[in-house]
């Protein structure tokens, strides 16, 4: 049996056995409204009405059912059920007849009529209603989720810190139910700068406040206290009070002096961040409660020292809890893997294009993702005789890498091209640097990984003192790289010499500065192309 | 990536054997490059000229190509003539010191006329 929708509850009387006040004027059919008669949904009555042929007449009633009590107690004498394909949607009530007559077979066949064409008006009118009311909710969620998302918005950063030798790279990517996830950036004394990873618990507009809040508050007390831990102890005890009940922030605050690497941080119970040199990736632990939990908290406060060429990654749980269409997690392993040799930029994509493949297409994100990476430049620039803190001001305009497959050179040529589309370069330079480029990196593919697809080459473009760089990096550091030779051409086309041995000559010929360094593992070209005055800078041949 | 492989084509233009270089010349150019020289020295034309005029892209290995080339034409007696050189790479043809060997014309028809005229 379907349910008793219940929405025709009221009985409506004939008043009787009053007499009128003298002041009232007399009724002739005054109507007044009796108290609504609740039926329960398991009541036999409901069956009874159900399957009823016509009116019923609540005296001759017989049924336990406290339905029926109720309407007696409330004056009803006549039940018309309203019917509609099958379904019980409604009951017409009647007090007495005003005659204190019974109702004639005649009042009942009238009624009976008006039942069976009210039922589907009123059956129609219960759709329509419920139909709005559907709509309307579901706006109000839609409107909710755009305010949770413009809050949200508004409180991430809009642009990125330029730090001199690091390459900052973040993503945000809300779930369709915006979760709560932050990241900021903070300028503080000395050059520092505070690096912010946060997610609040719980969804939509009560999280985004709570975002925006710990956001505020990690803004005004982060440049005053300075100490990380300080700092996340006083953002517990100001949320603490406020916080709803069931609500927390996990965040990791770290503070970063870029001229030295130096890093400290502390933890509040957010996800750990890695960091990556090569294949080696470790992790950054220190120990502390989710903000909000519980009053005087401390918070264990740790620092470690960010090499050049090393990269850190902090991370929300959106990532590394998504789920695949089997309900496997995609998990911290796979993401500690996925930075091995990657750096700035090229971690955030191989993320996100790792996440997809595992995820596969149309997924549904379960929580907000954010990810935060900052790499430091992979070496010093060998040319900076000035003074270390000058050294470091070099800006990176690109770092990728390419597996050791001949032919890649002309990807890294092209992407470096791209890279200095906003250096001022004649056509030539840039011609000669697209050849100076292309041939270090079959050097680097063909000599130094041996044409091992497996062992990218690492490519870094950056600006420095007035400077183009592009340095070439392959893992072949056992092997010397030989001096550049003036090859003899004569012996070459007499045959007593092979025709190859172009590759460094040229090199050194396009640029106006080639620096090889080495280490027990890697060579790294540093190509570099003056910007200013800088050799045969003509107006093109 | 995808690299245009080297092809070339031998025809006879004014006594000279003209080869018209398409695509790329890098390491994998050197069958092609042969084949054509043998196409070239199959008649008797004493000077080759290769047309670099549909070529975009030589890279060391290509360089070697040339070297390899041109050293078989030298010890056939037979002289090689280049044309239409993009700037860049006439400029690493210098640097290379391959023009001191192989003398660069604007185009083919400049090319021909000074060897004929």
């Amino acid at each position: 049996m379907n349910a008793f929708s219940g929405a025709l509850r009221r009985v409506r009387l004939r008043e009787r056995g009053r007499t009128p006040r003298p002041s009232e004027p007399a009724p002739t059919s005054s109507l007044v409204d009796a108290p609504p008669v609740d039926i329960a949904p398991n009541d036999p009555i409901i069956a009874f009405f159900q399957s009823a042929s016509g009116p019923v007449d609540v005296d001759t009633l017989t049924l336990d059912s406290p339905a029926v009590e109720a309407l007696r107690a409330a004056g009803v004498k006549l039940v018309v059920p309203l019917v509609a394909q099958g379904e019980l949607i409604g009951l017409l009530n009647l007090g007495a007849r005003l005659s204190e007559q019974d109702y004639s077979a005649d009042d009942r066949k009238l009624l009976a009529n008006l039942a069976a064409q009210a039922a589907p008006a009123v059956r129609v009118g219960q759709l329509v209603r419920q139909q709005e009311a559907e709509v309307r909710s579901r706006e109000r969620i839609e409107q909710e989720l755009r305010v949770a998302q413009l809050i949200q918005q508004q409180f991430l950063p809009k642009e990125l810190p330029e730090l001199g030798g690091w390459q900052v790279s973040a993503h945000y990517r809300p779930a369709r139910e915006v979760g709560g996830d932050f990241y900021d950036f903070i300028e503080l004394p000395d050059g520092r700068v505070g690096i912010v990873v946060g997610d609040v618990t719980d969804k939509g507009v009560p999280a985004a406040l709570v975002m925006a809040t710990t956001r505020s508050i990690l803004r005004s007390d982060a440049p005053r206290l300075l100490s990380p831990g300080k700092v996340l102890e006083r953002a517990n005890d100001l949320l603490v009070p406020d916080i709803p009940a069931q609500m927390f922030v996990t965040c990791l605050y770290g503070v970063l002096d870029p001229a030295t690497g130096r890093l400290q941080y502390a933890n509040a119970g957010h996800n750990v961040p890695y960091v990556a040199r090569g294949d080696d990736v470790k992790e950054l632990r220190a120990r502390g409660m989710p903000l909000g939990l519980m009053p005087g908290m401390t918070y264990e406060e740790k620092e470690a020292q960010l090499a050049p060429g090393e990269t850190i990654l902090l991370h929300s749980d959106g990532l590394a809890e998504a789920h695949n269409p089997s309900g496997e997690m995609f998990g911290f392993p796979r993401l500690m893997e996925l930075i091995q040799g990657r750096a700035g930029e090229a971690v955030i994509d191989a993320a996100l294009t790792q996440l997809d493949r595992f995820t596969g297409p149309g997924w549904e994100q379960e929580d907000d993702i954010t990810l935060v990476a900052l790499s430091r430049s992979a070496a010093a620039p060998l040319g900076a005789s000035d003074g270390s803190a000058h050294a470091l001001e070099e800006r990176v305009l690109a770092e990728f890498r390419v597996p050791s497959e001949p032919g890649n050179e002309r990807i890294v040529m092209d992407r470096v091209t791209e890279s200095v589309a906003e250096v001022p370069l004649s056509e030539r330079r840039l011609q000669r640097l697209q050849t100076a480029v292309a041939e270090a990196t079959m050097n680097a593919i063909e000599h130094g990984n041996r044409e091992q697809a497996e062992i990218p080459v690492g490519v870094q473009v950056a600006l420095c003192a007035g400077k183009l760089l592009v340095r070439i990096v392959d893992e072949g550091g056992e092997r010397a790289i030989p001096d550049p030779e003036t090859p003899d051409l004569e012996a070459k086309l007499a045959g007593l010499q092979k025709p190859r041995g172009w590759g460094l000559f040229l090199i050194r010929n396009m640029v106006d500065d080639m620096r090889v360094t080495s280490d027990e593992r890697h060579h790294t070209i540093e190509l570099v192309l003056e910007l200013k005055g800088g050799q045969d800078d003509d107006q093109g041949a | 990536m995808t690299t245009r492989e080297l092809e070339a084509s031998t025809r006879v233009d004014a006594g000279v054997a003209v080869i018209d270089l398409h695509g790329e010349i890098n390491r994998s150019s050197e069958a092609v490059l042969g084949a054509a020289y043998a196409d070239a020295a199959a008649g008797d034309a004493g000077t080759v000229l290769l047309n670099f005029a549909d070529v975009a892209y030589i890279n060391s290995t290509g360089i070697a190509v040339i070297v390899g080339f041109l050293g078989r034409a030298r010890s056939d007696g037979r002289r090689v003539i280049a044309c239409a050189l993009s700037d860049h790479y006439r400029e690493i043809f210098e640097i290379t010191r391959l023009s001191d060997f192989m003398p660069i014309y604007d185009d083919e028809a400049n090319a021909v006329a000074e060897r004929t005229g």
